[in-house]
C-alpha cells in the first residue's frame, strides 16, 4: 500500500477473494455494489482490475483473451491496456481502472467513494 | 501559350486509355473534356460479368476513380450524351444543352449490343448484356424469376449465362453455330468448353435459330425455326455488337462498318479521330481490349506530335477465363489445306493445345484448360517465328520452370495493356516494387483482364529472388514472421509442446501473442500431437472456452447434440422443462437442424447442461458441428438410402473433432439433396446402391458448390473416405481456413489422389482415430471438475 488516496476522495478496500482462486491468464467477473469489475491474474503474477465493460459495445472484458498487460474484448477484438485502461489504436476510448493490493494472499480492490 | 482543347466523346476503356497516354507524353498541354453517357467513371467492361454475379461492386471494377479526373484537371460530364458535332466551327453539343469547342475531337463511342429484330423483342424481360444497367436488370429478374434463356453462345453470351447461373437461375443457351465460341475456338476446344459448362449446369441448344420471343406483356418463352420452343422468364441477347457510329455518320464522317480511320486513327474530317470498338482500321473492327489499347497509344502519339509509324493492325488474340476455364487463341484458328498442326489433347488434365504451322512458321494457336503459354505464343505468332524456334523455346521453358525466364525483354506480358517483360522488370528494379498490386499501379500490367497475373508474379520472384519470398509469405499474424507451415514444421522438428514454448523458441514479437495466433497455435499443437497436448483454455476464445455461444448482451446459447437432427418426445420434453425452469429468452431451430436455447446466464450454464443430460452440440466450435439429414428411405417415398442412419453414424464418429474451422455436413437419400450436401463441407448423397461424397461446399459468406470426392457402395466406405478427407484437411489447412477455401486452393484432383491411395487413406484413418480417441464430452467434463466450474462459471459478489 503506497498512498494512492487522493485529497478529496476516500476509497474503500473491498476483498474480492483468495489470490489462488483467480485463474491464471484469465479474467473473472466480480460484482461490487452496482458495478461489475473484471479481475485478471496475469502470467507475471500481477492482478489487474478494470470495469467489465468494453467502451465499444459493452462486451464483458472478463471473458476476453489476455496477452501480457492487455485484454482483447471477446465481442469485436478491441485491445485494452489493463494498467491505464486505454483502448489501443486504431480504436479509441478507455475503461476505468482500479487499484489492487494483496495481503496475506487476499486480493483487495480499492473502490472510490463519492 | 494557350492550351489546346481536347474533347473525348465516350468515357470508356479505349478513349480514357488514349487520354492516359497523352497525359504521359505531354502533361499539362491540353484542356481535356470527357463526355460519357453512363453515370460512372471509366470501368473495366471486361469484368462486367463479375458485377452480374453480384459479388463485385462497381467500385471494384472501376479503372479510373473520380479522383483521377480531378487530379488531372479533366472536366468529366458523366451521364451526358453528345448529340451533335459542328465540324466547321469545331464545337460539340450535348443533350443537356452544353456547347464545347475543340481543337482535337476523339470519338470513342464504343459499340451497341446487337438486338435481333425478332417479333417480341420489345417485351418486358428482354435485355442485352453490355453495361451496368443491363446487369442490374438481370439481377432484379433473378430475384423473381427462374428460367433464363441466353441467345448467343459466344464469349459474351457465356459470361452472361455463368452470371445468371450464379444468381440461381436455370439457364438455357441458344446458339446458331454447331459449337461454342466458334469465332475464338476450334471445334475440339469448343466442345470441351461445352462439356465443362454443362457440368456447371448450363443447358445448350445448338444450331437453333430463334424466330420469336413469346409472351404477353412479359416474355414467357422462345420459338425456334425448327418448330421447337422453350419457356423463359428472362431473355438475354448476346449475339454480337455493332460499332456505335450514329453520331459520326450524322456529322458526315466516313463510315463503313465502323468509323473509317487511317494508321493515325484520323477520320476523313480534320481534327476528328476515332478509337476503340467504334473504329474501323484497314477493314477490321476490333472488339478486344489489346488492339484497342494499341490504337489508343498510336492516337496519343499522333495528337502529341510524336514521330510514329502509326497503328498497323493487330493479330487477333484472345486470352480469357470463361466461367473458370482458361481459353486462348491467336491468329489462325482452323486448319486449311496449306497448314499443318501440332495437337496435344490431355484427357486426364482436360487440356487441349493446337499450334497451326504455315510455311514452317507459327500462324495460330488454340489453348484450352491451361493457357500459361498464351502470351508467349501470341508474341511468337505476331513475330512470325519459325516452328523450330518455338520448339526450342518450349524446351527451354521446360528446363526452367517459369515461362517468363525464357522470354526476351521485348516480349509482351500483359496483352491488354501492351506491357513488355522489360518494362515490368525495369519498374520492379527502379521503383523498388515488391507486390503484384504495386506492379499493377506502376505499370498497368495485369490491370485489365488479370490473366497475366501469374506471369507478373513469376517476374517478381525472378527479379527479386529470395526477397520476394519473404515479402509475400503469409505469416500467421503480425506477432511473427513465420508462416503456418513453418510453425507446424518447427513444432514437429523441435518437439514444441506448449504455446509459450512456441512463442519463445520462435521469437514471437509480442509477449503472449494475440487472438489470431494463440488459438491457431493451440490447434496446431493438438493436431500434431493429439495424445500429449493439453488444451490451453486461456488460448481459446470465449465460446470455445465456455462451450457456449456468447450473445451480444453477455448471455449464452445452448445447443444440445441431436445426432443427425433426429430427436424424440422424451428429449423434447426435457428441453421444454429446462427452458421453462431457466427462463430462456428464445427457443429457435438452427440452420443445422438443432434446437437452440438462447439467453442463458453464464452461471446457469452448468445446471442447464446437467438437467438436459445431453452431450454438447458444439455449435460454438471450430470443430465438426452438425450432420443435417433428410428423412431418408425409412419414410420418404423417394428415398433410396438410410440417410438418417448414415448421418447419425457420421456425427457419432466425428463428434467433437477439432478442425481448422467449423465443419458442417449433410446426408441426403436421393439426388433431390434435401439436406443440401452441395453446400456443405462434407455432403453425402445416397443413390440406389451408391453413396456420393462431396467436399468443400459452402453456403455462407462465399457460396461454393462442393466437389465430388468419391462414389462408394457402403456406409463404412463413406466413413472411411470422410475420415481421410477430414484428417488431410486437419493436417494441411491453415487455422480458420474453411474446407471450401482449402479445396479451392489445393484443388480437388490433388485431394482425390490422396484419399484414393489405399495406403495414404489407411494412414490418415489411423491418425484420425488417434485424434478422435482423446475426445471428452466437454459439458460433462465441466460438471465433473470443481475447479473449472469455479474458475469459469462461478458468479462472484464482493462487499
Amino acid at each position: 500500500m503506497d498512498g494512492g488516496i487522493e485529497m478529496e476522495q476516500t476509497v474503500r478496500k473491498v476483498l474480492i477473494g483468495n489470490y489462488q482462486d483467480l485463474p491464471e491468464s484469465l479474467g473473472k467477473a466480480v460484482e461490487v455494489d452496482d458495478k461489475e469489475l473484471a479481475v485478471f491474474r496475469l502470467s507475471n503474477g500481477n492482478v489487474k482490475v478494470i470495469e467489465n465493460k468494453c467502451p465499444h459495445r459493452g462486451g464483458k472484458l472478463s471473458e476476453g483473451m489476455v496477452s501480457g498487460e492487455h485484454v482483447f474484448c471477446p465481442l469485436h477484438d478491441w485491445k485494452i491496456n489493463l494498467t491505464d485502461g486505454l483502448v489501443q489504436a486504431p480504436d479509441e476510448g478507455c475503461v476505468k481502472t482500479y487499484k489492487t493490493s494483496i495481503e496475506d494472499n487476499q486480493v483487495y480492490v480499492e473502490i472510490p467513494e463519492r | 501559350m494557350q492550351k489546346k482543347k481536347l474533347v473525348l466523346i465516350g468515357n470508356g476503356m479505349a478513349g480514357i486509355r488514349a487520354i492516359e497516354e497523352i497525359l504521359k507524353l505531354l502533361p499539362d498541354q491540353f484542356d481535356i473534356t470527357v463526355f460519357g453517357k453512363e453515370p460512372y467513371p471509366n470501368y473495366n467492361r471486361i469484368q462486367l460479368s463479375k458485377v452480374l454475379q453480384g459479388d463485385t461492386e462497381i467500385k471494384d471494377i472501376t479503372l479510373n476513380e473520380w479522383q483521377w479526373y480531378e487530379d488531372n484537371d479533366i472536366l468529366l460530364y458523366p451521364g451526358e450524351t453528345v448529340t451533335k458535332i459542328d465540324k466547321e466551327n469545331q464545337v460539340v453539343y450535348t443533350d443537356k444543352g452544353k456547347e464545347t469547342p475543340y481543337d482535337h475531337l476523339i470519338i470513342a463511342t464504343g459499340s451497341n449490343p446487337f438486338m435481333l429484330p425478332l417479333p417480341g423483342a420489345d417485351k418486358e424481360g428482354v435485355t442485352a448484356f453490355r453495361d451496368i444497367e443491363d446487369c442490374e436488370k438481370m439481377i432484379d429478374a433473378s430475384k423473381n424469376y427462374k428460367r433464363a434463356a441466353v441467345i448467343g453462345g459466344g464469349l459474351l453470351g457465356l459470361e452472361a449465362a455463368r452470371g445468371l447461373l450464379n444468381l440461381g437461375m436455370e439457364v438455357d443457351v441458344i446458339h446458331i453455330s454447331d459449337y461454342l465460341m466458334e469465332r475464338q475456338l476450334d471445334r475440339p476446344a469448343g466442345e470441351l468448353l461445352q462439356k465443362e459448362l454443362e457440368a456447371q449446369g448450363m443447358n445448350f441448344y445448338l444450331e437453333r435459330h430463334t424466330t420469336e420471343i413469346t409472351g404477353e406483356k412479359r416474355v414467357t418463352g422462345l420459338k425456334f425455326k425448327d418448330g421447337g420452343s422453350i419457356p423463359a422468364d428472362l431473355v438475354v441477347m448476346a449475339v454480337g455488337i455493332r460499332p456505335n457510329v450514329a453520331l459520326a455518320q450524322a456529322t458526315g464522317v466516313e463510315v463503313n462498318r465502323g468509323i473509317v480511320v487511317n494508321d493515325h486513327m484520323e477520320t476523313n474530317i480534320p481534327n476528328i479521330y476515332a478509337v476503340g470498338e467504334c473504329a474501323e482500321h484497314n477493314g477490321m473492327v476490333y472488339g478486344l481490349v489489346a488492339p484497342l489499347y494499341e490504337q489508343a497509344q498510336a492516337l496519343a502519339k499522333h495528337i502529341c506530335g510524336m514521330n510514329h509509324q502509326g497503328y498497323k493492325g493487330s493479330v487477333l488474340s484472345t486470352q480469357l477465363k470463361v466461367s473458370g476455364v482458361d481459353v486462348f487463341s491467336s491468329g489462325l484458328i482452323n486448319e486449311t489445306a496449306e497448314t499443318k498442326a501440332i495437337k496435344l489433347f490431355d484427357e486426364w488434365q482436360n487440356t487441349y493445345k493446337k499450334i497451326i504451322v504455315q510455311d514452317d512458321k507459327l500462324a495460330g494457336a488454340v489453348l484450352f484448360g491451361n493457357t500459361k503459354e498464351g502470351t508467349k505464343l501470341k508474341s511468337l505468332i505476331t513475330k512470325g517465328a519459325s516452328v523450330e524456334d518455338y520448339l526450342e523455346s518450349q524446351q527451354a521453358a521446360l528446363d526452367d520452370e517459369s515461362i517468363v525466364a525464357s522470354m526476351t525483354d521485348d516480349e509482351i506480358i500483359c496483352g491488354c495493356n501492351g506491357i513488355s517483360k522489360g518494362e515490368i522488370v525495369h519498374a520492379i528494379k527502379t521503383d523498388g516494387l515488391s507486390t503484384l498490386e504495386e506492379v499493377k499501379g506502376a505499370t498497368n500490367a495485369s490491370r485489365s483482364c488479370g490473366t497475366c497475373r501469374n506471369l507478373v508474379t513469376d517476374l517478381l520472384s525472378e527479379t527479386l529472388g529470395d526477397e520476394y519470398e519473404v515479402n509475400t509469405k503469409e505469416t500467421i499474424c503480425n506477432c511473427t514472421d513465420f508462416s503456418r507451415d513453418e510453425v507446424v514444421a518447427e513444432m514437429k522438428e523441435k518437439g514444441l509442446t506448449t504455446s509459450k514454448e512456441v512463442m519463445n523458441v520462435l521469437e514471437w514479437k509480442t509477449e503472449e501473442g494475440c487472438p489470431k495466433c494463440r488459438p491457431a497455435i493451440n490447434y496446431y499443437l493438438g493436431m500434431v500431437n493429439p495424445q500429449e497436448h493439453e488444451d490451453e483454455r486461456e488460448s481459446r476464445l470465449v465460446n470455445e472456452r465456455l462451450h457456449a455461444n456468447v450473445q451480444k448482451d453477455g448471455t449464452y446459447s445452448v445447443v444440445p447434440r441431436m445426432y443427425g437432427g433426429v430427436t424424440n418426445a422424451e428429449d423434447l420434453r426435457t428441453i421444454a422443462d429446462v427452458a421453462d425452469k431457466y427462463e430462456v429468452g428464445m427457443i429457435k431451430l438452427t440452420g443445422g437442424q438443432r434446437i437452440d436455447l438462447l439467453g442463458v446466464k453464464k452461471e446457469d450454464l452448468p445446471n442447464v447442461w446437467k438437467e438436459l443430460g445431453m452431450p454438447s452440440g458444439y455449435a460454438y466450435g471450430k470443430s465438426v458441428r452438425t450432420v443435417k439429414t433428410c428423412v431418408g428411405a425409412e419414410f420418404c417415398r423417394f428415398g433410396t438410402q438410410d440417410s438418417t442412419g448414415m448421418g447419425i453414424q457420421l456425427e457419432k464418429k466425428f463428434e467433437g473433432l477439432n478442425t481448422p474451422h467449423k465443419v458442417k455436413m449433410g446426408v441426403s437419400a436421393c439426388p433431390r439433396n434435401c439436406a443440401e450436401g452441395g453446400i456443405k463441407d462434407v455432403g453425402v448423397v445416397g443413390l440406389d446402391g451408391i453413396w456420393e461424397v462431396y467436399v468443400g461446399g459452402n453456403g455462407g459468406t462465399e457460396l461454393r458448390k462442393a466437389d465430388l470426392l468419391v462414389k462408394v457402395k457402403t456406409k463404412e466406405e463413406v466413413l472411411e473416405y470422410t475420415a481421410a478427407f477430414l484428417q488431410y484437411y486437419r493436417e494441411n489447412a491453415a487455422y480458420l481456413e474453411r474446407t471450401s477455401h482449402y479445396v479451392e486452393r489445393v484443388g480437388i484432383e490433388h485431394i482425390k489422389e490422396v484419399v484414393n491411395d489405399e495406403q495414404l487413406r489407411k494412414e490418415l484413418n489411423e491418425r484420425m482415430d488417434e485424434a478422435l480417441g482423446v475426445y471428452k464430452e466437454p459439458w460433462n467434463e465441466v460438471l465433473e471438475s470443481g475447479t473449472t466450474l469455479k474458475d469459469l462459471y462461478e458468479k462472484v459478489t464482493a462487499k
